[in-house]
């Protein structure tokens, strides 16, 4: 299949990371913490996401030079 | 429940779901050149694609909030539908059957049973199958049309056509490989979104030990021994010594041999998944990759339902509804609801919303293939062109969404129709599996034996429903509809085991007679790569070791008894 579902992935998944990144650096220290013990969850679930999507991106890209080399 | 507060980060993550996948459609269409692309996703995806949809389009979210549920009914005994449930009748298709679907020239499990038996039963799983996944499809779009009215909200008529405008738009454009995408998409949503769900639920516990002290002093005032919601076979004995009352006998034999086998070594939602794969390799590696996330998956989903089990014992009216009654589904949107700030609870929504659709995709485009090749091609107009049937699949997913649709509607206004439906279904699925098992396993079977041992099978099924009742039924759709109650089961769970149990006994020795009193009607040469004793094995020498699917069976295995005896 021409499209390599890695890529899909690992955009969505480092947007999605940067809005809640954004968000939860925006909303530090915000009442709406109060449902999560005041552990700043978007933040760290933002972080992770970004990760994982970096992850999938650089996977992509490898397997990308693989075929052509 | 009351509703959530949604802020503009939360919408925000939803539109960028939104966005990726029509995106993903859209970018598949200019593949979408044949008939094998649109149905079959061209036969050309790689084995960790195709086996975390093959777990993921078993994912939905129903099936995410009903484990909740059963999570919280009857404790951790609920892995019992993750792992006796599921991983031994994945091992079993991965090394024995897929050789068949995948070596034989079957595009379908339909089409398999033409190709080994005869046309009349390849007609009846069709149409049988046909039916159920549309049904399937438009239950989907009625709970999530529900949820999102309840939840967010939502006007429900708005939700349900825009939900299924979008997975119409998506399937459309990429057909399969688009729903396959789709359901990989999904399942890193539900892990990423309900992991903090977990963390958070445990955290506000006060931890896991804490969880089961909390537990153990529920199931005592519920007369079970201290560990019976945290046990998985320790209590099983008898069914009266644990919450899900049912016995060791009737889970392993009615879960998991009968009803597991039969769902996922021949429901062709599932087997397509593996069938859209690269190779055979590729094919008979999608189940048994897919079952290491499936083995590790009640811990995001039934967790949840431990913990609001708990959360109980510290507020009881957490899984009471506003008139008062116990609803179990609240589990999920109840912890929601408690540990989630804005942000995160966008992506928990969105993960929610991305099951229920992909679920509707899975099913639309499982209809389609067997709507095309085994109903339309089969039957209405065969020998026609390729680009004829690539144009029939494409009208095929309007007329499925279309169809669903008004399913929705049906079931949002006769809820006991829906009942009594999804209770045939369940008779036509039962004896299934002891079908295929002969149909593999030994050539003697022939067709006429076939067909009929699946009508006996079926009405095995019904009958047995019709004699016994769960405790405490008070509708026919519940059992004993002859009038005459035979047996009385501790709950509906072990009556629907024993049912599978019932179907697939008298199916198989029904089969086995009537095949020995009628003629073969295939030849040797027919049934080669058909039956398992007139097929060359399979070597797997070329692979290295982690691609060997034995090797990889064995591992699925040991992991699966060694779960299985920590949480005995």
């Amino acid at each position: 299949m021409g499209v390599d579902i890695k890529i899909p992935i690992g955009l969505m998944f480092s947007i999605l990371g940067i809005i809640l990144t954004v968000f939860g650096v925006i909303s530090n220290g915000a009442p709406i913490y109060q449902h999560s013990f005041n552990i700043n969850i978007n933040l760290w679930s933002g972080i992770f996401m970004l990760v994982f999507g970096g992850v999938m991106l650089l996977l992509a890209y490898l397997s990308k030079t693989r075929k052509e080399s | 429940m009351e509703s959530f507060k949604l802020a503009f980060v939360d919408y925000a993550i939803m539109l960028v779901y939104f966005a990726f996948v029509l995106g993903i459609g859209w970018a598949l269409k200019r593949y979408m050149k044949s008939a094998k692309m649109f149905l079959e996703a061209g036969r050309a995806l790689p084995a960790w694609v195709t086996g975390l949809a093959f777990i993921s389009a078993n994912l939905g979210a129903l099936e995410v909030m009903g484990m909740a549920a059963s999570g919280a009914k009857y404790g951790w005994m609920t892995v019992h539908f993750y792992w006796i449930g599921a991983i031994p009748a994945m091992i079993f298709l991965a090394l024995f059957m897929m050789p068949f679907y995948y070596g034989s020239k079957a595009r379908s499990v339909p089409e398999y049973l033409k190709l080994r038996f005869d046309e009349k039963t390849r007609g009846f799983n069709a149409f049988a199958f046909a039916i159920m996944t549309i049904f399937a499809s438009g239950i989907s779009m009625h709970a999530l049309a529900l949820l999102a009215n309840r939840l967010l909200g939502w006007d429900y008529n708005l939700s349900l056509w825009i939900s299924a405008a979008i997975v119409l738009a998506y399937t459309y454009l990429g057909g399969l490989s688009s729903a396959i995408y789709n359901e990989v998409l999904q399942f890193f949503l539900i892990v990423i979104g309900f992991f903090p769900l977990v963390f958070l639920g445990l955290k506000g516990i006060g931890g896991w030990e804490a969880m089961k002290a909390k537990l153990d002093i529920l199931a005592q005032g519920a007369g079970f021994q201290e560990g019976a919601f945290m046990h998985t076979w320790k209590y099983t004995g008898s069914p009266n010594s644990n919450p899900m009352g049912v016995e060791w006998f009737g889970v392993v034999m009615g879960l998991g041999f009968v009803l597991s086998f039969g769902y996922w070594c021949t429901n062709f939602l599932v087997v397509q998944r593996a069938m859209a794969a690269g190779s055979m390799n590729d094919a008979q590696r999608t189940p048994l990759i897919g079952a290491f996330p499936k083995m590790l998956i009640p811990f995001l989903v039934i967790v949840p339902g431990l913990i609001a089990l708990a959360y109980t014992t510290v507020s009881p009216d957490f899984l009471t509804d506003a008139s008062g009654n116990k609803d179990y589904n609240l589990v999920i949107p109840n912890l929601m609801a408690t540990y989630f700030p804005n942000g995160v609870l966008g992506l928990g929504i969105t993960a929610l919303l991305a099951s229920f659709m992909s679920g509707m995709a899975g099913n639309v485009t499982a209809f389609n293939t067997v709507w095309t090749y085994d109903i339309y091609q089969s039957y209405i107009r065969p020998g026609q062109s390729d680009k004829h049937y690539l144009r029939v699949g494409q009208l095929t997913t309007v007329f499925g969404v279309l169809v669903s649709i008004l399913t929705a509607y049906v079931a949002r206004s006769f809820n006991n129709l829906m009942d009594f439906l999804q209770l045939v279904f369940a008779f036509v699925n039962a004896p299934l599996f002891a079908t295929f098992l002969l149909g593999m396993f030994w050539r003697r079977t022939t067709g006429h034996a076939a067909f009929w041992g699946l009508i006996g099978g079926t009405l095995a099924a019904a009958l047995h429903h019709g004699f016994t009742v769960p405790a405490g039924a008070t509708s026919l759709v519940k059992g004993g509809w002859t009038g005459f109650v035979l047996h009385t089961y501790p709950n509906e769970m072990a009556q629907n085991f024993w049912t599978a149990i019932w179907a697939f006994s008298f199916c198989l020795v029904l089969t086995i007679i009537i095949s020995l009193l009628t003629k073969p009607n295939k030849t040797d040469e027919e049934l080669k790569g058909l039956v398992y004793s007139l097929t060359p094995r399979l070597t797997e020498k070329e692979y290295v070791w982690y691609k060997k699917p034995t090797v990889l069976a064995l591992f699925v295995g040991i992991v699966a008894l060694v779960l299985s005896i920590i949480y005995w």
